[in-house]
C-alpha cells in the first residue's frame, strides 16, 4: 500500500516538475521575443520553415475536407430541401471548427514533429551546448524565433485551410451537384458573422499554434540526447499536441459558443 | 610552457552527482596560465562533466570553481555569458551548426558578439581558418567534413573571439594518425602562439603526454595523482601506472562488480 502511494507520489512530483520546467522554458522563450525585433531575419527564416513548408499539406487537406463537407452536406440538406444553405454549412464548419482544429493537427504532425526532431538532434549533437559556450543563449537564439513563427503561422495556415475548403465545397456543391451559385455565396455572406465565427476561429488557431509550438519546443529541448530519446520526443509531440488541440477545442467552443 | 603564475582556474572541494551516482567527491585542482593542463582518466569518470562545470553549464552540489578570480557559479546569466566569451570550448563532436557552412560557423561568434562590419569578419574568419589549415574548405557544409576537419573548424570557431583559455573535450578520440598528428601540433602551437591556457580532457595517454605541461589523473570522483608528464609516465602509484601504461587489470578492475560467477551461473535467470 505504502509502495503504491510512494509510486503515485513520485509520478505526481514528476508531472509537476515537467509542468514547471515547461512553464519556465516558456517564460525564457517569451523573454527572447523582443530581441527578434532587432533581427527579423531569424523570424522570417522560421516562418518559411514552419509555415510556408506546411502550406502544401494544409492546402491539399483543406480542399479535400471541403469537398467531403460539400458532398455530405448536400445529401443531408437536400433531404430537407435546404441544399441552398450548403455554403453556410461548409463555411461555418470550416471557419469555426475544422479549419483551426484539422490545420492544428496537421501542423503538429508536419511542423511540430520537425521542430522537436531538429531541437532534439541539436541537443544530441551538442550544438545547443556549443552555443551556450559561445555565450549565445540557445533559448533566445534558436527557440524564440521558432516559437513566434509557429504562433504567427498557425492562424494563417488555418485561414488557407478554410478558404480552400470553401472552394472545395463550392466545386462539389455548385459545380457537380447543381446547388445555385448565388445562393451558395449569398447565404454564406448573410449567415457567417465576422465576430462570432471568423474571429473566434482565429482565436482558436492562435491558441492551438501557441500550444503546439510550445509542446514541440519543450519536447525537443528536453529530449534525451540519443536517437531513441529524440524519436520518443517526436512521438510525444504529435500525441500531446493532438490531445491538447482536441481538449482545448472543446473548452474554447464551450466558452465562445455556449450560452 | 611558461613559468608558474597564478592559476587561471581554481577548483576547490568540488562535489557533483547525477541522481544517486556521485561523479566528484572533493576534487581540488589548479589550471595555470599559459600551460596546457591535461585531465585524464578512464571513460565515465566525469571529465566532460568537469569542463561543463568550469564553463558554468552545470552547477556543483558544493565546492567552488573560480575562473580568472571569479566564482563561476555565483555569476548572474549576463556575467556568465560575458565570461564565456573569453572561454572557448572544443566539443568532442565539434558541435558545428549543421545548417550553415564552415565559414558561417567560424563567423558565428563574431557576428553574434562583435558588431564588426562583414568585410572585417571575412578577414578574421579566413585568418582563423588559415591557422587550422582549412581556408580552402570555407564553403563546405559540416556534413561534408571528416571528423578531424570538423574538429579543426570547431577549433577555429573556438578561437574566433581570441579567448583567454580553451577547453578541449577528448580532442584525439577516433582520429586517424594524420589527423591526430595535426590536432596535437595545432593545440600545442596555438597555445604558445596565442598565449592561451588550455585544458585537455582526454584518455589518450601518448598524445596528451606529448603536449601537456601538467597532468591530473582522476578516478572515482577524486584526483588520484598529478604531476609533470615525465613524472606521471614513471609513476609507481598503482592507479597511475595502470592508466598510463594501459594495463588491463589493477586498481581499476577488469570486471564490472558482480556476484561470484559460480553463484551467478547456478542461480535462476
Amino acid at each position: 500500500m505504502l509502495d503504491v502511494l510512494a509510486r503515485l507520489g513520485r509520478i505526481g512530483i514528476g508531472i509537476l516538475g515537467h509542468i514547471g520546467r515547461g512553464h519556465l522554458l516558456l517564460l525564457s522563450i517569451l523573454g527572447g521575443i523582443p530581441l527578434l525585433a532587432r533581427r527579423p531575419r531569424l523570424l522570417i527564416a522560421q516562418i518559411y520553415a514552419v509555415g510556408v513548408l506546411s502550406m502544401l499539406i494544409i492546402a491539399v487537406s483543406g480542399t479535400f475536407v471541403g469537398m467531403v463537407l460539400g458532398l455530405q452536406g448536400y445529401y443531408i440538406l437536400s433531404q430537407f430541401g435546404a441544399e441552398q444553405t450548403l455554403g453556410v454549412m461548409v463555411a461555418a464548419s470550416l471557419v469555426r471548427e475544422l479549419g483551426p482544429v484539422v490545420a492544428a493537427l496537421l501542423f503538429a504532425g508536419r511542423a511540430g514533429s520537425a521542430l522537436t526532431a531538429e531541437i532534439g538532434l541539436m541537443g544530441a549533437t551538442e550544438q545547443l551546448s556549443g552555443l551556450e559556450m559561445m555565450a549565445v543563449n540557445p533559448i533566445k537564439r534558436i527557440l524564440a524565433p521558432r516559437f513566434l513563427a509557429g504562433v504567427i503561422s498557425m492562424p494563417l495556415l488555418a485561414a488557407v485551410f478554410s478558404a480552400l475548403g470553401v472552394m472545395g465545397g463550392y466545386f462539389v456543391g455548385v459545380g457537380l451537384l447543381g446547388v445555385d451559385d448565388g445562393a451558395f455565396w449569398s447565404q454564406m455572406q448573410t449567415k457567417i458573422d465576422l465576430h462570432e465565427d471568423v474571429y473566434n476561429g482565429v482565436i482558436k488557431s492562435l491558441v492551438f499554434g501557441f500550444v503546439c509550438t510550445w509542446i514541440a519546443l519543450f519536447q525537443g529541448y528536453y529530449a534525451t540526447p540519443t536517437s531513441e530519446g529524440v524519436s520518443r520526443a517526436t512521438t510525444r509531440t504529435v500525441v500531446h499536441s493532438s490531445l491538447a488541440v482536441l481538449g482545448l477545442d472543446f473548452i474554447l467552443t464551450a466558452l465562445m459558443f455556449g450560452d | 610552457m611558461t613559468s608558474v603564475s597564478k592559476p587561471l582556474v581554481k577548483v576547490r572541494d568540488l562535489y557533483f552527482s547525477r541522481g544517486d551516482k556521485a561523479i566528484f567527491e572533493g576534487v581540488d585542482l589548479d589550471i595555470y596560465r599559459g600551460w596546457i593542463t591535461a585531465i585524464m582518466g578512464p571513460s565515465g569518470t566525469g571529465k566532460t562533466t568537469l569542463l561543463k562545470l568550469i564553463g558554468g553549464q552545470l552547477r556543483p552540489d558544493s565546492g567552488t570553481i573560480e575562473v580568472d578570480g571569479v566564482d563561476v557559479h555565483r555569476l548572474g546569466s549576463g556575467d556568465l555569458y560575458r565570461l564565456r566569451k573569453r572561454m572557448g570550448m572544443l566539443f568532442q563532436s565539434g558541435a558545428l551548426l549543421t545548417d550553415i557552412s564552415v565559414f558561417d560557423n567560424v563567423a558565428y561568434p563574431l557576428r553574434e558578439h562583435t558588431g564588426l562590419p562583414e568585410t572585417m569578419i571575412r578577414k578574421l574568419v579566413l585568418l582563423k581558418l588559415e591557422a587550422v589549415g582549412l581556408r580552402g574548405a570555407r564553403d563546405l557544409m559540416p556534413g561534408e567534413l571528416s571528423g578531424g576537419m570538423a574538429r579543426r573548424v570547431a577549433l577555429a570557431r573556438a578561437m574566433a573571439l581570441d579567448p583567454m583559455m580553451i577547453m578541449y573535450d577528448e580532442p584525439f578520440t577516433g582520429q586517424d594518425p594524420i589527423s591526430l598528428g595535426v590536432l596535437v601540433k595545432l593545440i600545442s602551437s596555438l597555445n604558445d602562439a596565442s598565449r592561451l591556457t588550455s585544458i585537455i580532457v582526454s584518455h589518450d595517454v601518448e598524445e596528451t603526454a606529448q603536449i601537456a605541461d601538467y597532468i591530473y589523473v582522476i578516478s572515482r570522483g577524486k584526483v588520484v595523482d598529478q604531476g609533470m608528464p615525465d613524472q606521471m609516465m614513471n609513476s609507481d602509484a598503482p592507479w597511475t601506472r595502470q592508466f598510463m601504461k594501459g594495463l588491463p587489470d589493477g586498481p581499476a578492475a577488469f570486471h564490472y562488480p558482480a556476484p561470484e560467477l559460480e553463484k551467478d551461473l547456478m542461480g535462476r535467470s
